[in-house]
């Protein structure tokens, strides 16, 4: 074990996966010579060549375009994305071919693409670098998605993402990239897509999360200990989700509240309320809260503090929601 | 970069019309390359009279026509090798016939049917690429990706003039040009996007202008003159395998059919305009190119024309006798590892159709 950032972690993992696999190469705005404007990338350039870490030009679906090219001549790309709101321009090659390529082809060629990003805001950075834009990979068909809390997740899921045949997207929280601290298995790590982790065990109401809401809600649980006895979810993967976790925490308290940090309308936690108001109505003692932005233009940072989900927030939805 | 500035002005053209104007020569072809070139002429010729049949009939659904636009698609794949690859837009769609693939799987494309997604490493043709020019980033990657493992293979990519409006023609050919990727641009410039004339796309006096601002090398040809197409590919495919990367190439001619089977094009084209194209129409001037030449006689000819409307008779019948796609196509292939809720999903469509 070693005890290393999230940042880190990612760098760690992506060390990993080139040595690996002489098939794996990484491609993105100033990922070599910089390695990367977050150092993500840091060192790879040297030690792989410029060819498996190579710097493109700026233009984002052309490098996502770029990589199915790839993909098809037999290579397992890893894209990044400079800044979660960056990532826009992409969405077009996301939704008209990355998704569905596969299934174009009758399942009979992979497209194994990686797209990762920092996201998230609480950084004090100019407009549009601050974005958490998981539902518009989440709802595209034919792409996984997954959100790290910790470092030793960082690493994990990055791995499993490089490894998997399919298209997946790794939302990186900037915000806790060096805030985050924690021990990291070293060589070869895998967290398998599609399994959430149980932060925190507790028995009066379940704190779902992801990402950079993960540690805003541990916050609030702390904040609330000796008043309540909060679960936390960290849901880890949102497509494809953990149903199963899910469900089994919201039956053992009976009492959810879900935070995301993107707008609220047709966010991830809309999606959680709905399959807990399908499959798990029986189990609930009261509504399903969330905990969100608003669906407002991510603010500018001198009060992008009220836009986040805040730890007083979480605290005062959980007593709202026991006492329903 | 200076040998790539200015783009050639002149239209290059091989096939004189057997009065005033003389034929010339392309290397590379001998009698027999002549006729097989007339031969997937004749082929795509045939594809595509008998699809707008089909569609008519209500065989097949909406079909994007490329009548005239032949001599672009042959002249071009004729000088490729089979390990390149190709990358088709709608308009290319029956581009595979000439790798081989069967009449029967395009046709069950434009009749939706699952069986007309091929694999595109069976024939070095990835799928038909419907948004316009999104396209060209992937040949330019699969380009870059062959040239990184040191294999010789090239690809070409095809799309319209309004193709070069769009952001992703851009990203691919500046991404292409950068990496030097041994990449064919092939701008098929028939003058209209749907009803916009090529006036309203740009302001460039030429569209292999453009080739100028990405460093690599415009040639216009004659879109009708199919060895004019094929020896600029075969020029471009040289430059490509030696290492000296993308080019332009900007085929023009003009659409003298209507957009697909859905348009009607009388609401905005010169009617004049297209009477007089249809009568420059590429394929019958090939054929008297070879007859001039003696490479070609009429037996010859309508044998080939029997073979090809054999090859669509049969075509037809094998797409129509493919049993219906069963519903649990929906749940597959989208995902390597399909999520246990595509399960759940296919037992209540099951259950609610029946059987």
């Amino acid at each position: 074990m070693a005890e290393l950032t999230l940042v880190e972690a990612v760098n760690d993992a992506l060390r990993t996966e080139l040595d690996r696999d002489p098939n794996v190469l990484v491609m993105g705005e100033d990922v070599g010579r910089a390695g990367g404007v977050f150092r993500a990338t840091a060192g790879l350039r040297d030690r792989f060549g410029p060819d498996r870490c190579f710097d493109t030009p700026l233009a984002e679906a052309g490098l996502l375009g770029a990589a199915v090219g790839l993909c098809m001549a037999g290579w397992r790309p890893v894209c990044e994305m400079q800044y979660d709101a960056f990532s826009y321009p992409c969405l077009d090659q996301l939704i008209t071919h990355v998704g569905r390529y596969r299934w174009r082809t009758g399942g009979r060629m992979e497209f194994p693409v990686t797209i990762r990003m920092p996201y998230g805001g609480g950084v004090r950075a100019p407009e549009l670098h601050d974005d958490s834009p998981e539902v518009y990979y989440v709802h595209t068909p034919g792409v996984k998605v997954a959100i790290p809390s910790t470092p030793a997740d960082a690493k994990g899921l990055l791995a499993a993402a490089i490894r998997d045949p399919d298209p997946v997207v790794i939302f990186e929280p900037k915000l806790h990239y060096r805030t985050l601290r924690g021990e990291v298995p070293e060589g070869e790590h895998v967290t398998p897509l599609g399994e959430a982790r149980l932060a925190r065990e507790g028995s009066d109401v379940t704190l779902v999360a992801y990402g950079a809401m993960v540690p805003a809600a541990e916050a609030a649980a702390d904040a609330l200990e000796g008043e309540a006895s909060a679960e936390i979810l960290d849901l880890r993967t949102l497509k494809p989700l953990d149903e199963e976790a899910l469900l089994a925490s919201a039956a053992k308290t009976g009492r959810v509240v879900v935070v995301q940090e993107a707008p609220r309308t047709c966010g991830y936690a809309a999606e959680v309320a709905a399959i807990l108001a399908e499959k798990a109505i029986y189990d609930l003692k009261g509504p399903v809260l969330r905990v969100t932005g608003y669906d407002v233009p991510y603010p500018y940072w001198q009060i992008e503090d009220a836009y986040m989900p805040s730890v007083e927030r979480v605290v005062d939805a959980v007593r709202r929601s026991l006492e329903g | 970069m200076a040998q790539v500035l200015p783009a050639e002005r002149d239209v290059r053209r091989v096939i004189g019309d057997g009065e005033s104007v003389p034929d010339g020569e392309v290397e590379g072809l001998d009698e027999g390359g002549l006729l097989e070139l007339f031969r997937s002429l004749v082929l795509l010729r045939t594809y595509d009279e008998r699809s707008v049949v089909y569609h008519r009939q209500g065989r097949i659904g909406t079909y994007a026509i490329f009548w005239n636009h032949e001599a672009i698609q042959a002249g071009s794949v004729h000088a490729l090798s089979d390990d390149d690859w190709i990358f088709p837009s709608y308009r290319e769609s029956a581009i595979g016939l000439l790798r081989g693939m069967p009449p029967a799987t395009v046709l069950q494309w434009w009749r939706g049917h699952p069986s007309g997604w091929w694999n595109p490493a069976d024939w070095n043709v990835a799928s038909i690429c419907v948004p316009i020019g999104t396209h060209v980033p992937h040949a330019a990657g699969l380009a870059w990706g062959k040239k990184l493992r040191g294999e010789s293979a090239c690809a070409i990519a095809y799309f319209g003039d309004g193709a070069t409006s769009e952001g992703a023609f851009h990203e691919g050919a500046n991404f292409a040009a950068v990496t030097q990727a041994p990449l064919i641009l092939l701008c098929n410039n028939n003058q209209w996007a749907i009803s916009t004339p090529l006036e309203a796309q740009t302001r460039a006096e030429s569209l292999a202008d453009k080739a100028v601002g990405y460093g690599m090398p415009g040639v216009r040809v004659d879109g009708l003159d199919v060895l004019a197409v094929y020896e600029a590919t075969r020029t471009a495919v040289g430059r490509a395998r030696s290492g000296e990367g993308p080019t332009f190439i900007e085929a023009i001619h003009y659409r003298a059919a209507p957009h697909a089977t859905a348009d009607d094009p009388r609401a905005y084209v010169d009617l004049a305009r297209v009477e007089e194209e249809r009568g420059r129409e590429c394929v019958g001037r090939y054929e008297a190119y070879l007859k001039r030449l003696g490479v070609l006689d009429e037996a010859t000819a309508d044998q080939i024309r029997a073979e090809a409307a054999d090859a669509m008779r049969a075509g037809i019948a094998a797409a129509e006798a493919e049993p219906p796609p069963d519903p649990k196509l929906l749940f597959e292939n989208a995902l390597a590892a399909p999520p246990a809720s595509f399960a759940g999903d296919l037992a209540e469509l099951r259950r609610i159709l029946g059987g």
